[in-house]
């Protein structure tokens, strides 16, 4: 298709700014990352942009695309405009700091403040043993591939509606401690996952779960908090 | 109260009411059906115990039910406060207590 | 800035929330109409026959839809809650279909009860 062009539209500025347009050569392989780079070397050596792996393992290239947070190294163009038009902004719920950039603090700390991974064992102590096959394991198994890219944060729509709710991703994150057999204080994770902009604030939308590129379901992962904090109510455990 | 107690109250409330309402919502088809007149209706109702138990049971339920709902969509969609809205909806689920009870009250007691 | 292609489960959850606030504004106006029996029965007949005008029995249909969609929705985070998830995807978040369905049944049955 030689001589077609694309016609991206990309958010200049912080919280205030507005979009640039720019005009790039349609390549037969091209991801949207691809467009942004070329964008930025090209036409606006200004842009601020964050990329790290570039082959979809990091999630460091998360952005709007379309209006669906995605990462867009692992997006090709063909995919999401058909019609030769791009748009492209940072990730929604958190603050812009300068064009395509976003301020991840806000994000880092919700999943720092329901636990962090401390166990009971010393150095001295042998590796644990732990059983593979348990429900407790394979609870941990689904969910701990998760890689903070914030894709999930940015499309569920309570962390929108409500500023202290935590998120899917560090629900998802407690959900893993609190079945992890090795995890010191597992009651007080539950504690903080149940608590204030906790689990019973999500209402099961399932939109983590549709986006999150590594596969993970928060939605699921938060279903079994709310059961496990029943289980805290009917038996003090 | 908690979350966590909001949330059970929330949930054992809506499944005291899953039989409560499917029977209410057969009672009502079923009176559609055959027309409603107040006597008929009243006639069934007036000094039956099983029926002020059964929408007082229903009553009260939804009154703790209605409240925690609503107080998660006004957090969610206004820019209300956190206090104001818990004690909007405390007011709430008090009016709705006393409507439903002299509702339940005005159908099998004895009226004039 | 808005998600462009809604999940399913948003969908519930929309129609679950709506149907919601639908029922706690009609909830109290019910249980007035009903006070209107301590008044004894001509009061309750003259609202009965209000009634029977048929912008309020579409009026009527429609609760009784916004009940049922209310309960099947509800049903369906219950079973998301409480039930053991047997994939990642969690195949109840489908049973939508299921609620409505079951929905357009009791409407029906209502509907034709009116007619």
């Amino acid at each position: 298709m030689a001589g077609a062009t694309l016609e991206v539209r990309i958010w200049r500025g912080g919280d205030e700014g507005a979009f640039c347009t720019y005009e790039v050569p349609a390549r037969a392989n091209q991801t949207v990352l691809d467009v942004v780079t070329e964008v930025q070397r090209g036409f606006e050596p200004s842009l601020a942009y964050r990329f790290s792996c570039r082959v979809g393992v990091c999630g460091t290239c998360a952005m709007t695309v379309n209006g669906t947070p995605r990462w867009t190294c692992r997006t090709h163009v063909k995919r999401v405009a058909a019609d030769g038009r791009l748009t492209i902004e940072p990730l929604r719920n958190m603050k812009r700091v300068k064009d395509l950039t976003c301020d991840m603090d806000a994000f880092f700390d919700k999943w720092t403040r329901v636990g962090v991974f401390e166990g009971t064992a010393t150095r001295h102590d042998p590796p644990a043993a732990v059983e593979p096959g348990t429900p407790e394991r394979q609870a941990v198994d689904a969910a701990v591939q998760c890689i903070n890219c914030a894709v999930c944060h940015a499309a569920c729509d309570v962390v929108a509606w409500d500023q202290e709710y935590l998120g899917p991703a560090a629900l998802n994150r407690a959900w893993t401690l609190v079945n992890d057999v090795r995890v010191a204080d597992r009651r007080g994770v539950t504690l903080r996952a149940m608590g204030a902009g906790g689990c019973h604030a999500c209402h099961s939308h399932g939109a983590c779960m549709e986006h999150c590129p590594v596969g993970l379901s928060p939605t699921a992962s938060i279903a079994g908090l709310k059961r496990t904090a029943l289980g805290v109510l009917l038996k003090g455990r | 109260m908690g979350e966590l107690r909001l949330y059970a109250l929330q949930r054992l409330t809506a499944l005291v009411m899953i039989p409560l309402i499917l029977v209410h919502l057969v009672l009502i088809v079923y009176a559609v059906q055959g027309g409603l007149t107040a006597d008929a209706i009243l006639a069934r109702t007036r000094g039956s115990v099983a029926w002020a138990l059964f929408y007082g049971l229903f009553v009260v339920a939804a009154a703790i039910h209605a409240p925690i709902g609503l107080r998660n969509v006004l957090r969610e969609w206004t820019g209300l406060a956190r206090r104001p809205i818990d004690r909007a909806m405390l007011a709430f689920g008090a009016i709705l207590l006393a409507l439903g009870l002299r509702a339940v009250a005005a159908v099998v007691g004895g009226g004039a | 800035m808005r998600l462009p292609r809604r999940s399913i489960g948003w969908w519930a959850a929309l129609g679950h929330r709506i149907s919601g606030l639908a029922l706690a504004i009609f909830l109290p106006l019910h249980f007035l109409a009903l006070g209107l029996a301590l008044e004894g029965a001509a009061s309750l007949d003259g609202f009965l026959r209000f009634a029977e005008l048929p912008l309020v029995k579409v009026a009527e249909l429609g609760l009784v839809m916004l009940l049922s969609i209310h309960l099947v929705f509800g049903l369906r985070v219950l079973a998301i809650e409480l039930l053991p998830w047997p994939t990642r995807d969690g195949l109840r978040l489908r049973l939508v279909y299921a609620g409505i369905a079951a929905m357009l049944v009791v409407g029906i049955a209502f509907g034709v009860g009116i007619a």
